[in-house]
């Protein structure tokens, strides 16, 4: 055709105009820290599993779990879940029930009988964990993953620590701990049950530990002297949880109205169970409802089951048959007073349920050990006592107990006593910056009401100790899994790609080796203007602007 | 028993599809979980990219962005026949300087006021040649369709010539310096409505409706879309391509320079439009409208106009209360005459 | 074959042997005959394979031709007068892409005050437009230039405007010969695209082009113009050997050799004023007449060879540049260059005022006897002039 000069030009020709030199800020690509991740005290990874899930992919999800924390179906059912306290789509409409996606991957491993492989090149090290708690089960484990070779020693019968001793089976069914426990077993953890270390120095030396894991937990209750004229009466919780666990006859170690003193979850648990064991079970507690240290959550499923609570109240003493409590009021800052004013209740057992202290026993002696008055064995950084080679964590350790905390510990004590092996320094990565809910343009994701686990019906709930919440199918996890909004990390939704004025980003081939989420898109610096609607408009808030260098 | 929960996704047939819920999907351009038919083209390395790179738009423009999606998805629907014609403005200013042009489609640009008829002649030849695969589209900015255009649209709208019109909306000449046209909102400064006087901005009660104007022809097609919207205008081209004769269909183009609002802030200001119910989004077949889009999450007028600098004298220095309830009383008659808040949405 | 026809259906019918495949218009008279005979010959199949489009305005008429040009068919419109000037900025457009569309401007006043009637204000408004504007003398050459026009504009790539008297050719009704379509057909040959929007082979028609190339821009239409120049004259030639008839070319001489008086015109006054000069030199005056057919480009070389031996001219302009005179007058005295004689401007036949022989007869005998002003209005009533003016005319 006629060429008319200057007036028709080759179409296209304005790749010659690079006007990337317009611009004063750029975009780029960021990796930001999700708010779940940032609170899991295990250190899982949560946006991405959740990553995984989302695509089905669930053995690469269940996998992306357990370099963290190798009880997932547990961990699903009896975690209080600080990631969904601290999840963003709680701005939206509800947070993502993590744990109900999380107990469905740990459920679907147990059936499928998933294993982590582990590594071929052994290390020749001994480590010697005492405690067979989920700390203990979780340094092991983690061990185990780095080429060790490791030792438990359990004073129980079973292992699980808290987890079996302290939660109550309709809240986690002991086939799922057996299970996830018999998975590190299978990983060639040796456990020696029913056997107490007396002298761990003497021990490590005598079996030529390297290095030592202390994790027995805190199972001294804290006690309260309360005039009653048959100690017997008065039980601790942890106790009654354990005789609960090991006796073939549950229904013959409770009384007839069961009065629980304490406001934690351990009081829940007890009173619940109870119920269960036909009692009736009431609360007393000294401050209000809010004040109570339980989760809020758990407070109004034992309301559901028909537990009673009496706030503000604190037991003075005890007779036969009947129950003397004085009520209490709170003063200006929050603090329980005694009012005088006295009520005689009927109940025919007190379970004390006020906390643990550790016992000291173990660490008496042991050089370079510190602890304080409630026994807490103090660590440094690197989990390890004042005793070169001795590691300690979970609720021994001063923190927040939970199980959790002590499955967080158990990893962190795992690496650094592999950094410590090995002659190494153990350094966390520096976190990234928080995926705060203002980093997101939260209009483009979908409205979704979270995916509600379904719920045992209140008959049985009351009469059995059959798990309180079922799981989720296969359909709502992974709605579930989808609701993540994936805070701070691409996810692969295109907008950036899309929404560029100037056709400055250019989406990469998916190949093999390439992190999921990570380097899809790539911003051509020689026509991105800097206008910024990619990093506006990107829904999970992972790019931003950062100024031009002069 | 749990129901799965299954997102309900309206196509733009009227079909209802059940599509699997994705986090994303349903707004963004895509989503890697997302069948790749449910996707939109632009988030597609394979798109046409109409406008490529080196184009001398603003930062943050929404006109070249906007023809960007819309003409995507035009080529797409057409297997790649396509022809623009394109009015004078912005988007052929800055696509098109010598010696360098941004198209990469066949394109023709003749006169600010006649892009419609040249489409027509254009559709004519193409008939005339028996090159009925090729598809003809017109383009222009507001001024270039509603004012200096508009008696060549109306031409070209009665005579139902097969022609695809879109108009790339920013309420204003901007290409001229940011001067008023017969689409800029009320109460809005512009360099010929400035924001002095007694009333500042541009006054209530002038100005033109022309997607009504439009389905007043009684043509097959007409439909408003927004840059902010890119699943509902890909779906609106989509399907006025399907359709042969005269179609309209006029985009929400904000412009960070005439609007006075961040760069970044392009989609976020179109987004507001469509939430505040300012910009009603909706198709209409033969003069009758056929749907609307409802409100997602419904906000006042004045988070909309607080984005932008073109309304800062209805805050400053002091809020101007009786203009600010005089624009929601506007965004209140849209949703009223187009039904933008479905109850099924809000329940 | 030969017709009793009216000159619009006669120029209808040759723009029908050409095939258009988009005739585009809106009415205006004295245009109308025109468009209506091609709709119908549309309709009826006559003109077969055309897209007849009634737009809402001549600048949508114009500017659909720009498209169906540009799409890749035979486009032709016709207007007059305000039409034209109305459509100005397309026409601009249209020579500025180089398009070959062919239009009949039946020509006529412009207002105010509103004018039905002929005169050259709506062909001499556009004359700067770049198009080829060709004036036909007579019903048969506006058929014939109309032909040759469609040739010129696809050869070159360049709109061609075959400006036709209005009323005076338009509507008068004479015998005409209208070719076989065989020969037009062979004559005119297939129409040859200026651009190819074709999706498998895009391009960008009509950029902005600023400071850097547009002067470069603006020379290729002036050489594309001068390419013209040397086509006009070659395309009559080779008409006149298919077709047996001299139309078209630069302008039709008559008489000039020896003429010491040289009349000039354009359009049918050529007729009244090669009756006056017949009779003239039968009464012994030396006069001949030179009637333009090819008006832009202007065969500005030939026009003064043609007139190096004329000792005086008198140019009839059937318009006039308010403040400067009659603007065919102006281009022949340009096309004189530096030699020194009398170049008398009549401004003629204003508004569809006649043009008599007898007026015509009175201002020839006058101009040898160096009687005659170098501007004159013919037959203007001064009177009526003097009343309005009062004591400002003497």
């Amino acid at each position: 055709m006629t060429r008319h000069f200057a007036i028709s030009l080759p179409v296209g020709s304005s790749l010659e105009n690079h006007t990337g030199a317009w611009r004063t800020e750029r975009p780029q690509y960021a990796d930001f820290l999700p708010p779940c991740n940032n609170a899991c005290p295990a250190g899982e990874n949560v946006q991405n599993w959740l990553y995984h899930a989302e695509e089905a992919d669930y053995q690469e999800a269940w996998e992306e779990i357990m370099r963290n924390n190798p009880f997932p179906a547990i961990m699903g059912r009896a975690c209080y879940h600080p990631c969904e306290t601290a999840c963003n789509r709680a701005t939206v409409d509800e947070a993502v029930s993590i744990h109900s996606v999380e107990r469905f991957l740990g459920d679907r491993a147990i059936a499928e009988g998933w294993h982590i492989k582990i590594a071929t090149e052994k290390s020749g090290k001994r480590i010697l964990i005492v405690g067979g708690g989920p700390s203990g089960l979780s340094a092991a484990y983690h061990l185990a993953r780095l080429g060790h070779s490791v030792t438990i020693v359990e004073a129980e019968a079973k292992a699980g620590g808290m987890m079996r001793y302290g939660i109550p089976e309709y809240r986690l069914p002991r086939d799922v701990i057996d299970a996830e426990v018999q998975r590190i077993l299978d990983m060639g953890v040796t456990l020696r049950l029913n056997e107490k270390v007396r002298d761990i120095p003497a021990a490590m030396k005598k079996e030529s530990f390297d290095a030592c894991f202390l994790a027995i937990g805190a199972h001294i209750s804290k006690h309260v002297d309360i005039p009653s004229p048959d100690a017997g009466r008065v039980l601790d919780a942890l106790h009654m949880l354990r005789d609960s666990e090991n006796s073939s006859d549950k229904g013959a170690l409770i009384g007839r109205r069961v009065i629980v003193y304490g406001g934690g979850n351990t009081a829940l648990d007890v009173a619940r169970s109870a119920k269960r064991l036909g009692g009736e079970s009431i609360i007393v507690y000294r401050r209000t409802k809010e004040k109570m240290p339980a989760h809020a959550f758990e407070v109004e499923e034992a309301i559901e089951e028909g537990i009673q609570f009496r706030w503000l109240e604190t037991i003075k003493h005890l007779s036969d048959e009947t129950i003397t409590i004085e009520k209490m009021k709170l003063d200006s800052d929050g603090y329980p007073q005694p009012t005088g004013e006295f009520e005689v209740i009927s109940g025919d057992m007190v379970v004390l349920a006020l906390g643990q202290d550790v016992d000291t026993s173990i660490t008496t002696g042991i050089p370079g050990i510190k602890n304080d008055k409630d026994g807490i064995v103090s660590v440094d950084s690197n989990m390890m006592t004042g005793f070169p080679g001795l590691f300690a964590g979970g609720d021994m350790v001063p923190s927040e107990r939970t199980i959790t905390v002590a499955v967080g510990h158990g990893k962190k004590a795992a690496r650094n006593i592999d950094a410590y092996l090995r002659g190494k320094e153990f350094s966390v990565k520096e976190k990234h910056t928080l995926a705060t809910a203002e980093k997101l343009n939260t209009w483009y994701y979908s409205d979704a009401e979270k995916a509600v686990q379904p719920t045992l019906e209140m008959l049985r709930r009351r009469t059995t100790f059959e798990e309180v919440f079922g799981g989720l199918d296969e359909t709502n996890a992974l709605f579930e899994a989808r609701r993540c909004m994936s805070c701070g990390n691409c996810f692969e939704c295109d907008n950036c790609l899309a929404v560029c004025p100037d056709n400055a980003i250019r989406k990469l081939p998916m190949h093999l080796g390439m992190e999921p989420g990570k380097g899809r898109f790539e911003i051509n610096y020689d026509y991105c203007k800097g206008c910024g609607i990619c990093v506006a408009e990107c829904p999970a808030g992972a790019m931003e602007m950062v100024p031009e260098v002069i | 028993m749990i129901e799965p929960k299954i997102q309900e996704q309206s196509s733009v047939d009227g079909v209802q599809t059940r599509v699997k819920f994705y986090q994303t999907g349903t707004f963004t351009a895509g989503n890697r979980l997302l069948d790749k038919e449910l996707r939109t083209v632009q988030s597609s390395q394979e798109r046409s990219n109409a406008i490529t790179c080196g184009h001398r738009a603003c930062q943050g423009c929404g006109e070249a962005l906007g023809a960007r999606y819309a003409l995507d998805a035009a080529i797409r629907a057409a297997n790649g026949n396509i022809i623009a014609v394109n009015a004078t403005g912005c988007l052929e200013v800055f696509s098109t300087p010598y010696p360098e042009t941004s198209w990469q489609v066949p394109w023709l640009h003749s006169l600010f006021g006649n892009a419609t008829a040249v489409a027509s002649g254009v559709a004519a030849a193409l008939r005339r040649q028996g090159k009925d695969h090729i598809r003809v589209v017109a383009q222009g900015g507001d001024g270039g369709t509603t004012d200096i255009g508009f008696g060549a649209l109306s031409g070209m709208f009665e005579r139902n010539d097969d022609v695809l019109y879109l108009c790339y909306d920013n309420q204003g000449y901007m290409n001229t310096g940011v001067q008023r046209s017969s689409a800029t909102p009320p109460t809005a400064r512009t360099a010929t409505t400035p924001a002095v006087g007694k009333a500042p901005g541009n006054p209530f009660g002038i100005g033109k409706d022309v997607p009504r104007i439009a389905m007043a022809h009684n043509i097959p097609y007409v439909a408003t879309a927004s840059v902010a919207n890119l699943h509902d205008l890909e779906e609106k081209v989509t399907k006025a391509m399907s359709i042969h004769g005269a179609r309209y269909i006029h985009i929400f183009v904000p412009c960070p320079l005439g609007w006075a609002h961040a760069t970044r802030d392009t989609i976020r200001v179109a987004r507001l439009a469509v939430e505040s119910g300012v910009w009603p989004l909706f198709e209409a077949e033969h003069g009758e409208v056929i749907h609307s889009s409802p409100i997602r999450r419904q906000i006042p007028v004045e988070e909309y106009l607080m984005t932008q600098g073109r309304f800062a004298h209805l805050f400053k220095p002091k809020r101007d209360e009786e203009r600010l309830s005089a624009l929601q009383a506007i965004a209140n008659k849209n949703i009223e005459r187009y039904h933008l808040i479905h109850e099924e949405a809000n329940a | 074959m030969l017709k009793q026809i009216e000159g619009s259906r006669g120029v209808a019918e040759a723009v029908a042997l050409c095939r258009p495949k988009v005739v585009c218009a809106y009415p205006i008279t004295p245009q109308t005959h025109i468009v209506e005979a091609l709709g119908e010959m549309v309709r009826t199949g006559e003109l077969p394979d055309c897209e007849f489009i009634n737009v809402e305005s001549e600048f949508a008429a114009m500017s659909v031709a720009i498209g169906s040009s540009a799409g890749g068919v035979r486009s032709y419109t016709a207007t007059s007068s305000q039409g034209l000037l109305f459509m100005t900025e397309a026409v601009y457009n249209a020579s500025g892409m180089g398009l070959p569309i062919v239009m009949t401007l039946g020509t006529r006043a412009i207002g105010a005050p509103i004018n039905i009637w002929n005169d050259h204000s709506d062909a001499m408004a556009l004359r700067d437009a770049g198009w080829v504007m060709l004036f036909a003398e007579t019903n048969q050459e506006a058929v014939d230039l109309h032909i040759q026009a469609f040739r010129i504009a696809e050869s070159l790539g360049t709109p061609v405007m075959v400006c036709v008297d209005g009323f005076i050719l338009t509507h008068a009704y004479e015998q005409l010969d209208i070719p076989e379509e065989t020969l037009v057909t062979k004559f005119v040959g297939p129409f040859q695209p200026a651009y190819e929007l074709d999706p498998e082979h895009p391009v960008t028609a009509g950029a902005l082009v600023g400071p850097e190339a547009f002067a470069e821009v603006r020379y290729l239409a002036h050489h594309k113009q001068l390419q013209a120049l040397k086509r006009i004259p070659a395309l009559a030639e080779e008409f006149l050997q298919q077709f047996g008839r001299d139309s078209g070319g630069y302008f039709h001489a008559y008489n000039l050799e020896g003429a010491s008086t040289v009349v000039v015109g354009m359009g049918s006054v050529v007729g009244t004023v090669l009756d006056v000069a017949d009779e003239l030199r039968k009464n012994g005056h030396s006069i001949g007449v030179m009637a333009i057919t090819c008006y832009r480009p202007f065969p500005f070389d030939t026009v003064r060879e043609a007139l190096k031996r004329a000792e005086r001219i008198i140019v009839i302009d059937r318009s006039i540049t308010a403040g400067m005179g009659g603007p065919l007058a102006a281009d022949i005295r340009l096309a004189l260059e530096n030699r020194l004689l009398p170049v008398h401007t009549i401004i003629a036949g204003l508004g569809g005022r006649p043009i008599t022989k007898a007026s015509l007869k009175k201002i020839f005998e006058r101009a040898p006897l160096g009687e005659l002003p170098e501007i004159t209005f013919l037959d203007l009533n001064w009177d009526m002039v003097k009343n309005e003016l009062g004591a400002e005319v003497a």
